[in-house]
């Protein structure tokens, strides 16, 4: 029988994930190691590459808006105590929203035309969201069944449409005509040259204000407001929210439409921002990452953002590494992703004892 | 003879709370020794460092005089303590040999282990008194029954030293006599037993010795014939208590919820209530005395609107309940609350900072926040005026939930209830797992409550506190009311009897 630990907050939200990525990439040191590689060479590649430049920070910043919205999807369900492993269907199924807005009503000016766009993938992920929840809800099906089967009807649904219906015909690639012009999310380098800053040009678009206005928007939702406390309530004790006249199926369903709509920050980001037109897998697998991130996070806002710049660093990072470095292909890097994704989300649970084993005699001494 | 334990300066902390101080206890062989405390006094810990969960920090344990040292349940049981504990240990679909032989299968293959269970189970149905079938199915037989598949176990083991965590929280008054009838033979076949309870007339009825317990000290060990209850409750609190609280004889008023032939099925398909009729009128306290789980959990949570009725109608102040407003909010505002029996299942959320859980329920309350927010620095006022009207210790609207001791998360419950202004109050277990001091506050709070013209329908299974705080008591078993009585026309005897079914046609 063990106790439970109890530690400072401190040590739960920064000590315990720093220590479990420091111990990441130390094992992924010496996987680098054991390929014959300078890990130290790689680590500095691996940074100067994600953030050494502009135009480094500008994709890193890039994936790290994809993986803010993913990992709020994936913690809003879970302060529901549900566990959405379906974000990536619910971004395909929002790319498909986005798309239909903005193609069919290219007449408006992008004023009116870029927020329906988002509204359009919000409410397109919500729905793909919601059907899981409602099943989950009403009928007891489990939520990581029926989300993983989403995915897959996503991807077939998406594949379909966009070779059968969306294309055009002249287009042999599976993919949408272009959006309109006026519907494209500006990128950061021309919002920043309007002003007369020179930034670097990368894929870095106004969606990445987004994220963060969302993760803000997020924390007021989950922690400050009467939505958020019943949420919470369902997570934590479904039958004190019974008690408390908390509808579980309700607020089920309302946790599941949240989630799936900000699964579609995704789309808005890599479609409206980036690609400007729907394309197959476009989602390449920011919506499976996203559960880590949440994990890494805590759930909370403020350590989604921060999870989020580390995939970022390490996906444009690595990007980088793999290109300076042939001997470290892609698949390293994956490798690597995986480690971190390993120590910070599995073994979390290890390092915590370790650190409360260390600190104890410390702590101790602070008290007394 | 040297004492069965002997504990000498054992020290125990659990980061600022010193839970165990120098504490010593000597426990002679063949006799039963009681160990009283309020909770947080330190016994469980104790009796933890005892049985190996815990190491001391300091301290010397002697078991029959030699000195050993207890690192794990293993060591106790090697050493010849068996512990019961008050959350049996079974594994419920297995048979009571199964059970007994968990962990002592002793080889690969159980034909063995089985046979010598058996034949161990004979013997000891034979020596104690311990009837048992040894194939039945542990989770079909009766609370009292699962109870003494623990105890055989310990035996099984070689237990010489019994220790009991309040065994007879989950009993009926006849099982609790027949266990204390148990204590009593394996005391004569000179086992040692050491009880912990709260329950002062256990102490009284069973044991020898009692040693009492207050802020991690022991401060008295006594011989039980030498003392009294009174006495005993001083010492553990520190100060003069009032284990009866006085309440005036009242008129009671309108009635204000009427139940007609109510059923409730449960989620599994059983029939937990069933037809039962009640009336709870203004200012009066109406007790509804059982052994738990006969439908009283069940009935609460229908009148509370979380469960729907198969069958038979709730009036309110005269009108009846539709089924639009039969639901935990529509009851509450009707002034219809509850006071759930299980405040960590339900009455609290324990990953909740004190102040989210002291609005569980209220949060439509405008003055909480505006619009669809919270304001967290309005909750925190809200609770720390209230902590300070209902003494919460410690003061700290932020800390979370769980680490309140079970008083003071009572407390916080019952403030939340209480100070939302009542017609009727639900009350379940209002003061399991309570200090003494505590509970007095409690019922005082409750018959003020009363006095001011509440109508309060108290569920409690323990027949002390129905029979001090009630002015009708209506007795439940398998989900029907089996009598009502006039609590100053009833006594322990008769209730018990009314309780374990027998109906007052039969009796």
């Amino acid at each position: 029988m063990s106790a439970p630990i109890d530690l400072p907050k401190w040590v739960d939200t920064a000590l315990v994930p720093a220590v479990s990525v420091v111990a990441a990439f130390l094992v992924a040191g010496l996987v680098v190691v054991g390929i014959g590689e300078n890990p130290l060479t790689a680590t500095r590649l691996l940074i100067q590459g994600s953030l050494g430049t502009g135009e480094g920070l500008g994709f890193t910043l890039f994936y790290t808006t994809n993986f803010i919205f993913t990992g709020l999807a994936v913690a809003v369900a879970y302060h529901a105590g549900l566990f959405n492993i379906g974000a990536e269907g619910q971004a395909t199924l929002a790319g498909l929203g986005a798309a239909l807005v903005l193609l069919n009503l290219g007449f408006l000016p992008g004023f009116l035309l870029i927020p329906l766009g988002i509204l359009g993938a919000a409410a397109f992920g919500a729905l793909w969201a919601a059907i899981p929840g409602y099943l989950q809800a009403k009928r007891g099906s489990h939520i990581v069944i029926t989300t993983i089967m989403f995915n897959w009807l996503a991807s077939v649904l998406i594949v379909y449409l966009l070779v059968n219906v969306l294309r055009e015909p002249t287009n042999m690639n599976p993919e949408t005509p272009a959006f309109p012009v006026q519907s494209q999310i500006p990128f950061m380098h021309d919002v920043f040259a309007a002003f007369g800053i020179e930034i670097a040009p990368s894929q870095l678009n106004l969606t990445f204000v987004l994220a963060l206005a969302a993760a803000y928007g997020i924390w007021l939702l989950i922690y400050r407001s009467r939505l958020g406390y019943a949420i919470r309530t369902i997570g934590f004790n479904p039958l004190a929210a019974v008690y408390a006249g908390i509808s579980p199926a309700r607020v089920t369903v309302i946790a599941m439409i949240l989630s799936g709509a900000l699964a579609g920050g995704l789309a808005v980001n890599e479609l409206m921002g980036y690609q400007h037109r729907l394309l197959l897998e476009f989602t390449s697998g920011y919506g499976f990452v996203g559960i880590a991130v949440a994990l890494m996070g805590r759930a909370h806002p403020l350590g989604i953002i921060l999870a989020s710049l580390l995939f970022g660093i390490l996906y444009q990072g690595g990007a980088e590494l793999a290109f300076e470095q042939p001997a470290i292909t892609r698949d390293m890097v994956v490798v690597i992703g995986g480690i971190i994704i390993l120590f910070a989300g599995a073994l979390e649970g290890l390092f915590r004892r370790v650190v409360a084993r260390m600190l104890t005699p410390a702590l101790k001494q602070v008290r007394a | 003879m040297p004492s069965a334990i002997e504990l000498h300066a054992i020290n125990k902390r659990f980061g600022e709370v010193h839970a165990n101080k120098d504490v010593n206890l000597t426990v002679e062989r063949g006799t039963i020794h009681g160990i009283v405390g309020e909770n947080g006094a330190g016994k469980s810990t104790l009796m933890s460092i005892l049985y190996g969960f815990y190491e001391a920090d300091s301290g010397e344990i002697r078991v029959n005089g030699k000195s050993v040292s207890i690192r794990s349940p293993n060591d106790a049981i090697f050493a010849g303590i068996g512990m019961v504990h008050q959350h049996f240990m079974l594994v419920e679909p297995l048979t009571v040999v199964e059970n007994v032989m968990l962990g002592a299968e002793g080889g690969t293959m159980l034909r063995g282990g089985e046979a010598k269970v058996r034949a161990e189970l004979a013997r000891l149905a034979h020596d104690y008194g311990l009837e048992i079938d040894p194939d039945a199915i542990v989770g079909e037989l009766s609370v009292g029954l699962q109870q003494r598949v623990e105890i055989l176990k310990a035996l099984y083991r070689g237990a010489d030293i019994l220790i009991l965590d309040e065994p007879t929280a989950v009993l009926t008054p006849a099982e609790a006599d027949a266990l204390f009838k148990l204590l009593r033979a394996l005391r004569a076949q000179g086992k040692t037993v050491v009880l912990i309870t709260h329950k002062l007339r256990e102490i009284m009825a069973v044991t020898d010795r009692v040693s009492v317990m207050r802020r991690g000290e022991m401060v008295a060990t006594v011989e039980t014939k030498d003392t009294s209850p009174p006495e005993l409750a001083e010492l553990m609190v520190g100060r003069h208590v009032l284990l009866h609280v006085e309440k005036s004889e009242r008129e009671p008023g309108a009635p204000l919820l009427e139940v007609d032939n109510l059923s409730v099925i449960d989620n599994r398909g059983v029939l937990r209530v069933a037809n039962v009729s009640l009336t709870v009128r203004a200012g009066e306290i109406v007790g509804i005395a059982g052994v738990a789980g006969n439908g009283q959990s069940e009935l609460l949570e229908t009148l509370a609107g979380m469960r729907q009725p198969v069958l038979g109608t709730i009036k309110f102040e005269g009108r009846e309940i539709g089924f639009a407003e039969h639901n935990p909010h529509g009851m509450r505002k009707l002034g219809l609350l509850h006071v759930p029996e299980d405040r960590l299942r339900m009455g609290l959320v324990s990953a909740f900072p004190a102040f989210e859980s002291a609005a569980l329920g209220f949060t439509d309350d405008p003055r909480l926040g505006p619009g669809p927010l919270l304001d967290h620095d309005r909750m925190i006022a809200d609770l720390s005026s209230k902590m300070e009207a209902y003494d919460v210790r410690p003061r700290a609207p932020r800390l979370k939930s769980s680490k309140f001791s079970g008083g003071n998360q009572q407390k916080i419950v019952l403030a939340r209830e209480i100070e939302r202004n009542p017609k009727v109050l639900l009350v379940g277990q209002p003061t399991r797992g309570v200090d003494i001091g505590a509970i007095e506050f409690i019922h005082r709070r409750l018959i003020a409550l009363r006095d001011a013209g509440v109508g309060i329908l108290l569920v409690s299974v323990e027949l002390d506190e129905i029979m001090n705080l009630s002015d009708r008591i209506l007795t439940m078993c398998g989900g029907q009311i089996t009598g009502e009585r006039k609590a100053s026309e009833t006594d322990e005897q008769d209730l018990g009897l009314l309780m374990a079914g027998v109906t007052e046609q039969a009796a």
